[in-house]
């Protein structure tokens, strides 16, 4: 790049601009997106969300008046426990099972990348035929899982019909689509240096010391990564909850006794069923504030159980 | 790094322990093992394609017999008949279609332009905007959903096509930073060889640059692919009218008052996700470099 740049001050100038040009020519595209699409739109939400506003009359202005009904809102609560709990048992389970199916995935045996593909199958099923598929799984009479359960002599639980098993059936379709994760764990598997297996076997480590000791530790940025997409996904469940409650389109079930009611479906419902966009704008801005918190928590802690190489 | 020595490297668990056991039928034991822990992880991911099928080609009867009968009685193919009968199925998968057409072709267009600018060219605030497409990745649709929503309709675009292809043509984050991490390691050597050869700054993008990024533009393609296919919320959102429905709204029209008609569902979804699963089958290299890059670094 620099060999003839220096061919006399001005002319390094000029090139300088073409080239600054150039650059912002190429980058255009986005630079236009980002401000029509999310600076602009983040501004905007801001505002609204100080507003009550139903897009046929022009916004009034309420202060913060959305915030402090949310407080006093018993299912902006129980959106906020419903989406806690998938959080909270969901993405640790889910993390675990991806990495024990990496773990298997990564034995060196013939066959393996068929073996790959089909665990990651699911994940490029559409979320719609996945929910609609383990709604028929899970049917309580008919469902391949509760005959299962039944011929093993196994409680065989109302799935959609007890508020207590509805959760338990949303996190089984997001295990389902595990695969991902697998993924990503197995390529990090592949690049634990072989030999720091040896010398923890030479110190006479077993297969649990090995993995506590070597593949733990190396694969803890991984964990990370993983951990903290894991989070911002759960705080945003949607489809799934929303299937599975699903009577007719657009109805505004929440499953039974509001136990599919997520977060981010009553941030829907508010905002395009109620038309209460002030309001709805507020939950947004709520539930960014626990996305950078949350995130901030993980990112914390992360010094104490991530280990970095270097 | 070196990918010599990982590709050389035993995965985990079984690093080194064959050489103190050379017994070869110990290893053929384990090596049996391994395929049973295998078959048996797979098969609890595959059942449930199993069971849609099975169930698209039977009969209401076989469907809800007592006790339950895992294969069809008769095969019938009466549920794809009724797939066909009871909703414009063929509408809407010429509507999901376009929609992919649109997309892939918005990503393919904007992405490796912007990733080329913040990859390949000299511009001040490009450490900035990269900044930007990161935190990008992070926002929570739910923040922007409502304006943007209020822009599409301020247009009178609501219950159309447009609020549902045109945001990429303007890039989207992901591929923008899947394509610049791509762009990095083309040597800066062959630019400035086309730009001493006399190419415009646009013509080394074009005959130079995207030959080259054939693969990374592929797991672009193939990702924003299932992404529009499988897109369930912006429909949802955006269109109303019955006639624009794509398929993953549409499926909803198996529910009705006297329950959901099981079979016709089943096969329908498996119409639904095949071409997903077809994509898949033949591109999942780019599947999972993509995963691979944009997951590790």
């Amino acid at each position: 790049m620099a060999t003839n740049v220096r061919q006399g001050a001005g002319l390094g100038a000029a090139r300088r601009r073409r080239e600054a040009l150039i650059g912002l020519a190429f980058a255009s595209p986005f630079l236009i997106g980002i401000v029509v699409f999310t600076a602009g739109p983040i501004i905007a939400s801001a505002y609204y969300s100080l507003t009550n506003f139903n897009i046929f009359q022009s916004p009034v202005w309420v202060g913060l008046g959305n915030y402090r009904h949310l407080f006093h809102d018993d299912l902006f609560y129980k959106a906020l426990w419903n989406t806690g709990v998938l959080m909270v048992i969901g993405v640790p389970v889910q993390l675990a099972l991806a990495l024990i199916v990496a773990l298997g995935l990564s034995f060196q045996v013939r066959g393996q990348p068929l073996y790959r593909a089909l665990v990651y199958l699911p994940s490029v099923v559409p979320m719609v035929t996945a929910t609609y598929l383990w709604r028929w799984l899970l049917n309580s009479q008919y469902g391949t899982v509760n005959r299962i359960l039944g011929a093993l002599h196994l409680p065989q639980p109302d799935w959609m019909g007890d508020p207590l098993w509805t959760k338990p059936a949303v996190m089984l379709i997001v295990f389902w689509g595990i695969g991902t994760t697998a993924v990503i764990y197995l390529a990090a598997l592949k690049q634990v240096p072989r030999d720091l297996y040896e010398a923890a076997e030479v110190d006479g480590a077993g297969i649990w010391w090995q993995f506590r000791r070597v593949t733990w530790p190396m694969i803890s940025p991984v964990t990370l990564f993983q951990l903290i997409v894991g989070l911002i996904a759960a705080l945003q469940v949607f489809a799934q909850p929303y299937l599975l409650a699903q009577q007719r389109l657009n109805a505004t079930s929440g499953g039974p006794d509001n136990s599919l009611l997520t977060y981010s479906m009553y941030l829907f419902q508010n905002a395009f069923i109620y038309l209460k966009m002030g309001y709805a704008s507020a939950m947004a801005w709520v539930l960014f504030l626990i996305t950078l918190v949350l995130t901030a928590i993980v990112l914390r802690s992360s010094r104490r159980w991530v280990h970095y190489e270097e | 790094m070196s990918t010599a020595t990982v590709r050389q490297a035993e995965p985990a668990v079984s690093s080194g322990q064959f050489r103190r056991r050379p017994v070869p039928t110990s290893r053929r034991l384990r090596q049996l093992g391994r395929h049973v822990v295998l078959v048996a992880i797979c098969a609890a991911f595959f059942l449930p394609f199993t069971i849609m099928l099975l169930t698209s080609f039977k009969m209401p009867t076989d469907i809800f017999h007592v006790p339950p009968r895992l294969l069809p009685v008769h095969w019938v193919l009466s549920n794809y008949r009724q797939a066909f009968s009871s909703m414009p199925f063929g509408r809407y998968l010429g509507n999901s279609v376009l929609l992919v057409v649109l997309n892939v072709g918005g990503t393919l267009v904007s992405c490796p332009l912007v990733a080329y600018a913040l990859a390949k060219l000299k511009w001040p605030g490009r450490g900035v905007v990269f900044t930007v497409v990161l935190s990008a990745m992070m926002l929570p649709p739910q923040v922007t959903m409502v304006p943007v929503y209020l822009i599409w309709s301020k247009l009178g675009l609501v219950n159309t096509f447009w609020p549902l292809f045109a945001p990429s043509f303007f890039g989207t984050p992901f591929f923008i930073f899947l394509l610049r991490q791509f762009f990095r390691n083309v040597p800066d050597d062959i630019l400035e060889a086309a730009r001493i050869d006399g190419a415009g700054e646009f013509r080394t993008y074009w005959q130079i640059v995207l030959p080259l990024a054939k693969p990374a533009l592929a797991t672009a393609a193939v990702f924003q692919f299932v992404w529009t296919w499988t897109d369930f919320v912006n429909p949802l959102i955006y269109i109303h009218d019955n006639s624009k429905f794509t398929l993953s709204i549409g499926l909803y029209n198996f529910f009705s008052e006297h329950g959901v008609e099981w079979g016709p569902l089943m096969a329908a979804c498996g119409m639904f996700t095949l071409p997903a699963i077809l994509i898949f089958v033949f591109a999942q290299r780019y599947f999972i470099s993509g995963i691979s890059t944009t997951g590790l670094k």
